[in-house]
């Protein structure tokens, strides 16, 4: 048998397997509820793993392992950044979300703020967040086909295309869910067997100092010290690449949306543990899959196949385990694929249709059935799309693009979620402009920077979409646009004329009293559940 | 009584303030420590070379600072969830304390509209 029909028949296998679960979950998905949060009732254990699944992208198998094996050092970037955020979402924003969200992380701002204008410009921010992750998802993808099967990207990205489609609309969040748990084991399982056969080869004998030395002296020591001091803007660079990675996670709708999954704070936290145990061990295996494929493929080999190196980690498993375990790889990974951008179509589509769909044109009014319709018709919107936008992405590394979503997650979200539940005088308008700043900067000065313009610095190494000099040198906004969401966020506030204590007697805004009971507390029926403590009898008006 | 009072009312109980005040004298310097341990990885290796020097075999001081960071991740973590579930007891003592707040409130209502 060739080795492409292995590949076919794994491939078979798995998505066999995944739509079988889909198929399965989908005759549980019967009310709204349950599309968007599996119903509030996933374990913590369970949700951990989703979490992993959900986080642990294209970017992280593909993208990482081929930036480590292009560049060295500077891709470790990305593993330690994707790690530490979970701080900022342990210590910070998940127990306080977990407590005042609903749905989605619009219902969180909606529950101190209640304006529909807060909730269309949070939809807003989720669909962009969510297309430019699923982009580089389906850009993944794309390489992933093309190494594989030999069917041209275009053609892998509209199939990809299609099977997450599907999955959305029959299966929900139950299904996403299941489907996410499944692959993060099946992940985890190639990515620790790849490492293993890295790691068991003469050259290292399961010593990891020697995958370093071997690294220095074959290939340079420039792949293993981190690049030299380039000047200001290219340190800045560095530097905003790293605020966007710390703390994009925060904002990140497909990500915050697991914390809703769960029954409680409590729950919440213990998943995160389960998530940052899992999500820590696999980056810290991630110079072992990037030096690997440099060491065993050759950096020629890989660049030649992907210019952006976003197939080193299959070609690693050919390289060392065969025609078979190169179709398990492959399959995992597109296992990955398919459901990280089925969590990001979750996400996306609920925004829409829960947040802008049922609470903005209908006012409240929409019946589950009608909401239930608008969130599966979104989804085939968004996912069309998504598939339109990356089509013409190919040449880019799958980790930059999703550096430059977590980017957009970081300047639009983040500033206006941190001062809902911390500042007592933050206002509906300070809310709306903080949310409109961060979005439009962040991706206004994507568009002057070299990611689209021609630029002075040869990375990254792209045609430029607009043949023009670049104005914005920076490659990574986050250094500007984050604080320039926090600054809209301040200024809207101050200028929007009316205190939060105005708002409050207006019933624009609830009091901050209750926001902070409720985010520390997890109270929301103040009536009832204070109350039923102590059963009173009510003196009769009859 | 109007919603609004409820909110204070627990915010008032001792427990609440005191549930505060634990999460704000560890949370503060906990964030403000991770951060700069976090940036100052990338700021010195983008403006010096001062990590460049090789510890043990071709692993140099760079690599040994970014595995600390998975380790202060992991530590940190657990000290946070360990204490969150301490304060848990917090919640459920100011969830107790107000609806004591509110019997001696309600039975003093409750006799004047008789």
């Amino acid at each position: 048998m060739s080795d492409q029909a292995i590949s076919i028949i794994f491939f078979v296998l798995i998505i066999a397997l995944t739509l079988g679960i889909t198929v399965w979950a989908s005759r549980k998905n019967k009310s709204t509820s349950d599309h968007y949060v599996a119903g509030g009732e996933i374990k913590g254990w369970q949700n951990g793993l989703a979490i992993s699944g959900d986080y642990l992208s294209a970017a992280s198998f593909l993208g990482i392992a081929g930036a480590i094996s292009l560049t060295g050092f500077s891709g470790f970037y990305l593993s330690i950044g994707f790690l530490v955020a979970y701080l900022v979402v342990l210590l910070l924003v998940a127990e306080p979300l977990r407590n005042l969200g609903k749905y989605t992380f619009a219902d969180m701002l909606a529950s101190r703020f209640n304006k529909s204008s807060v909730r269309s410009a949070a939809a807003l921010s989720t669909i962009a967040i969510s297309m430019f992750y699923m982009v580089a998802q389906l850009n993944g993808a794309g390489a992933l086909i093309e190494l594989l099967l030999g069917i041209n990207y275009t053609l892998s990205v509209i199939v990809i295309g299609i099977l997450m489609t599907f999955y959305i609309v029959a299966g929900g969040m139950v299904a996403t869910t299941w489907i996410q748990i499944v692959k993060a084991v099946l992940l985890i399982a190639g990515t620790l067997t790849l490492s293993f056969l890295v790691l068991a080869q003469p050259s290292i004998g399961f010593n990891p100092i020697n995958l370093f030395n071997e690294v220095d002296s074959q290939i340079g020591s420039d792949m293993v010290v981190p690049p030299p001091p380039a000047g200001l803007v290219a340190g800045l660079d560095v530097i905003s690449l790293n605020i966007a990675l710390v703390l994009g996670t925060a904002g990140l709708p497909h990500i915050l949306i697991r914390f809703l999954t769960v029954p409680d704070a409590k729950t919440a936290r213990s998943s995160i543990v389960t998530a940052t145990w899992i999500i820590g061990l696999f980056y810290l295996l991630t110079p072992v899959l990037g030096y690997g494929a440099a060491l065993f493929v050759g950096q020629d080999a890989i660049a030649k196949q992907n210019p952006a190196g976003n197939t080193a980690a299959p070609q690693l498993a050919e390289a060392l385990g065969g025609p078979i375990f190169f179709a398990f790889i492959s399959a995992v990974a597109f296992a990955t694929i398919v459901a990280v951008v089925a969590g990001l179509v979750v996400a996306a589509s609920s925004a829409f249709a829960h947040d802008f769909y049922s609470n903005v044109i209908r006012g409240g009014e929409a019946s589950e059935q009608e909401q239930l319709r608008a969130a599966r018709f979104t989804a085939v919107g968004i996912s069309i799309l998504a598939i339109l936008l990356a089509i013409p992405a190919a040449s880019l590394n799958v980790a930059f693009l999703v550096a430059l979503a977590f980017a957009v997650a970081a300047s639009a979200n983040v500033p206006v979620i941190l001062l809902t539940i911390f500042w007592q005088r933050f206002n509906t308008t300070g809310a709306v402009t903080g949310i409109l700043v961060g979005l439009i900067s962040c991706i206004v000065l994507i568009i002057l920077s070299p990611n689209v313009m021609t630029g002075p610095n040869p990375e990254p190494p792209l045609t430029p979409i607009i043949p023009i000099e670049a104005p914005f040198p920076f490659v990574y906004p986050a250094l500007f646009s984050v604080p320039l969401g926090f600054l809209g966020c301040y200024l809207g506030t101050l200028l929007g004329g009316r205190g939060a204590e105005r708002e409050r007697e207006q019933g624009v805004q609830v009091s901050y009293d209750e926001i902070r009971v409720r985010s520390l507390t997890g109270i929301s029926n103040i009536e009832q559940e204070i109350h039923e403590a102590t059963p009173q009898e009510e003196p009769r008006t009859t | 009584m109007e919603r609004q009072d409820e909110w204070i009312r627990v915010e008032r109980t001792s427990a609440f303030k005191e549930l505060v005040q634990k999460r704000k004298a560890f949370i503060i310097p906990a964030t403000i420590f991770f951060l700069v341990f976090y940036f100052g990885l990338p700021f010195l290796t983008a403006f010096t070379t001062v990590l460049d020097a090789n510890v043990i075999g071709a692993i140099n001081l760079a690599y040994i600072y970014a595995f600390a960071q998975f380790v202060m991740t992991w530590v940190l973590m657990h000290i946070y969830v360990s204490r969150a579930n301490r304060w848990d007891d917090l919640v459920d003592r100011a969830r107790r304390e107000a609806a004591e707040g509110d019997e001696t409130s309600d039975t003093d209502g409750a006799g004047r509209s008789e």
